[in-house]
């Protein structure tokens, strides 16, 4: 579609979301779920578009944003302890622990890799053997197939000096809880997670919460498109879930990759920052893939985190705005972030700064 | 702009965003700036040194030292003479410090050489003294080169932040992030193929065209470490006007969107060594882009947009879809994003 299309139906859906919303009687308030979705409103300047009674609010679909602090405390005590090599994605780099980030480890001498694939993981645990090298799993659903794909290639190829330390999370637990708050009226489902997961799995926000859910993809087209068609069901009170992102999700999701996830892993109990300990939110390597468990395999003594507390991480992750926490733009910058929704690619504070709205 | 807190030196204190600005505003300028450095330009114009000359230097480290479109020692050439070029100086002459890691292969010093020569002959450059230096294995990573640069300002025209005005336009000479976006696929972390090269170039022969334009010519600055989006933002900074540009007119090749999307890196805060960012006079826009015309260098050179008097000291950029945010001042290191 070229520029002139494109702008011209952004526009024809700005239209269609203003006067939606103007025939509300109340504040609208939908919640996007999805830390991708965060960044590409705000890139694409579409809250440009939205009329003051619709507000936008971040969910708790940052990966980095709801890891617990002392994740990374444990992961700087392993690699103290057991001189291991930690491999991460590279936004958890600058997160800040309890004794600094994994840079602060970094620049003080330790081992401290970032990769994009965590196929690169293990081979830089070949290359590295027989020194342990752990790999930090944070991600959702989209993530840890290929976790699961990479583990099973360490067990095939015998590699005895790979570990991982899971902090993976499961979407649907927290949107349960999410779905119940009654100043939400709806949810923009996200793209990735759900390429995996399916779009039919959300019916019980229909059913039991009697809310519409849209899962969008990433364009600004495709974002305003499920804005729309959200505000329409909510404003008629005609819930659904409704898949505005057919070119990659299918009602019943990923059959291969559910299926390789369900092989390596199995649900657990989960600590979100933010919302406490969910149970059967996390994911825990099961079986002969338990080998690879840095938890068991590399045990460490982490003492419990303390947050700031003026940190408000955990309201942002659960849709208030970060202009509510007193620390952002002020204390809490992204060059001296005090939490991780600062600091993630996908986190909200990120988002709101980066895009000037301070 | 908050001050330097840290102890420790950080790799983000080299990332040419808010960290580095920091580092240099709060520790080096109040130790040695005598008039001369606190300014702060891309190379400095001497005085009482008979004719025109400008002066600056540059210390290259880029890892790894061999990447699509270039090595190390092509970076170190062209870099040198592009900010020479951006204070509307010929450049004349170069000097070239080598600090060599014990070990370090002889032949990959002679490729890097190699490099080094073609790269001064073809921007019409002499080195002129140099020194070597080598560490013990472990002390440098490979190579590090350092060049100082002179140059001839034989234009009346000084290109400088106080001449911009409101309605001034503003031109980018052809593709950005090329660079950046190159160095980061090319890192063994990243195992992608891409077609995506450096554009490492010496912009003399541009800024030499751009000069035609006589007063018309307000400012030039090669978009380095920190991209398109470090030098808006230094404009509005400096100036205290807005910038307001529009994401359609920005150049970009597909390969750098792509790795953009995939990467998570935004291709407006890549560095871009073979581009400048010039301000140009109302009106004198085309007469700009008609100049550049026929010189390779700038092929794909394009208008992105003007100086406002709306948010001032804000860069504002108009989305392809009609949306409007803010371009923010990186900060740091760049990073891919995990999910």
């Amino acid at each position: 579609m070229n520029a002139g299309n494109e702008s011209r139906a952004a526009a024809a859906l700005a239209r269609d979301i203003k006067e939606l919303c103007g025939k509300a009687s109340f504040p609208l308030r939908i919640m996007e779920v999805c830390g991708t979705h965060t960044m590409a409103i705000h890139a694409a300047g579409l809250k440009s578009f939205f009329p003051p009674n619709l507000q936008l609010v971040s969910g708790p679909g940052c990966p980095v944003c709801v890891t617990e602090k002392n994740f990374i405390d444990q992961a700087v005590l392993i690699a103290k302890e057991y001189d291991a090599c930690l491999v991460t994605f590279g936004d958890l780099v600058r997160v800040p622990g309890s004794f600094g980030s994994l840079a602060t480890f970094r620049s003080e001498g330790g081992r401290v890799r970032v990769v994009y694939s965590p196929m690169d993981a293990m081979g830089i645990a070949s290359e590295l053997s027989p020194r342990p090298t752990v790999f930090l799993g944070i991600g959702f659903e989209t993530t840890v197939p290929t976790i699961a794909a990479t583990i099973k290639t360490a067990m095939t190829m015998g590699i005895d000096n790979f570990f991982v330390l899971s902090a993976f999370k499961t979407i649907h637990p927290p949107l349960k809880i999410l779905a119940a708050k009654k100043d939400l009226n709806g949810f923009l489902l996200p793209g990735h997670v759900s390429a995996i997961i399916g779009s039919d799995c959300y019916h019980y926000l229909v059913d039991d919460f009697g809310k519409p859910g849209v899962v969008a993809g990433f364009e600004p087209l495709d974002i305003l498109l499920a804005i729309q068609d959200i505000l329409r069901m909510a404003v008629f009170s005609t819930p659904q879930i409704i898949n505005d992102y057919k070119r990659v999700v299918r009602g019943n999701g990923n059959a291969a990759a559910l299926a390789m996830t369900g092989e390596v892993f199995e649900a657990c109990d989960a600590s979100w920052r933010g919302l406490g300990v969910i149970r059967g939110s996390g994911l825990t390597l099961k079986g002969p893939y338990s080998m690879f468990d840095a938890n068991t395999h590399l045990p460490v003594d982490t003492p419990p985190a303390q947050d700031d507390p003026r940190c408000r991480c955990a309201a942002v992750l659960t849709g208030s705005t970060p202009d509510t926490c007193g620390l952002f733009g002020k204390e809490c910058i992204p060059d001296d972030p005090v939490g991780p929704c600062m600091v993630s690619s996908e986190g909200t504070c990120a988002a709101y700064y980066k895009y000037g709205e301070r | 702009m908050a001050r330097n807190t840290a102890t420790k030196i950080q790799l983000g204190h080299g990332g040419g965003g808010r960290m580095s600005g920091r580092l240099i505003r709060d520790l080096i300028l109040p130790r040695l700036d005598r008039g001369y450095l606190g300014s702060l330009p891309d190379s400095v114009v001497l005085s009482g040194l008979g004719d025109s000359i400008a002066y600056t230097t540059d210390s290259y480290v880029v890892s790894p030292i061999f990447f699509p479109g270039g090595n190390i020692g092509s970076l170190a050439v062209h870099g040198t003479c592009n900010d020479l070029a951006c204070s509307a100086a010929r450049p004349v002459f170069l000097s070239l410090g080598l600090i060599l890691e014990e070990g370090f292969p002889m032949d990959q010093l002679e490729t890097i050489l190699h490099s080094i020569a073609e790269a001064a002959d073809s921007a019409g450059v002499e080195i002129v003294t140099g020194d070597t230096k080598v560490v013990p294995k472990g002390s440098a990573d490979k190579i590090f080169i350092n060049t100082s640069g002179i140059g001839k300002i034989e234009s009346p025209v000084r290109p400088s932040p106080g001449r911009i005005s409101v309605g001034d336009r503003i031109i980018v000479s052809g593709s950005v992030g090329n660079h950046g976006m190159a160095v980061m696929l090319s890192r063994a972390e990243f195992s992608f193929d891409f077609e995506l090269k450096s554009d490492s170039a010496s912009v003399w022969p541009v800024v030499e065209r751009l000069l035609e334009l006589g007063p018309g010519l307000k400012f030039l600055r090669d978009p380095t470490r920190g991209g398109l989006a470090a030098t808006l933002n230094e404009i509005a900074s400096l100036t205290g006007y807005g910038i307001a540009i529009d994401e359609s007119a920005i150049p970009l090749d597909k390969s750098v969107v792509a790795a953009s999307e995939i990467l998570g890196i935004d291709p407006l805060q890549a560095a871009n060594e073979g581009k400048i960012v010039a301000v140009v006079e109302m009106g004198m826009d085309q007469v700009a882009l008609d100049l550049m015309e026929g010189c390779w260098q700038a092929r794909g050179a394009a208008v992105i947009g003007g100086v406002t008097r709306e948010h001032p000291s804000r860069v504002v950029l108009t989305t392809r879809v009609g949306g409007s945010r803010v371009v923010a001042e990186p900060s740091g290191e760049l990073l891919p994003r995990i999910c």
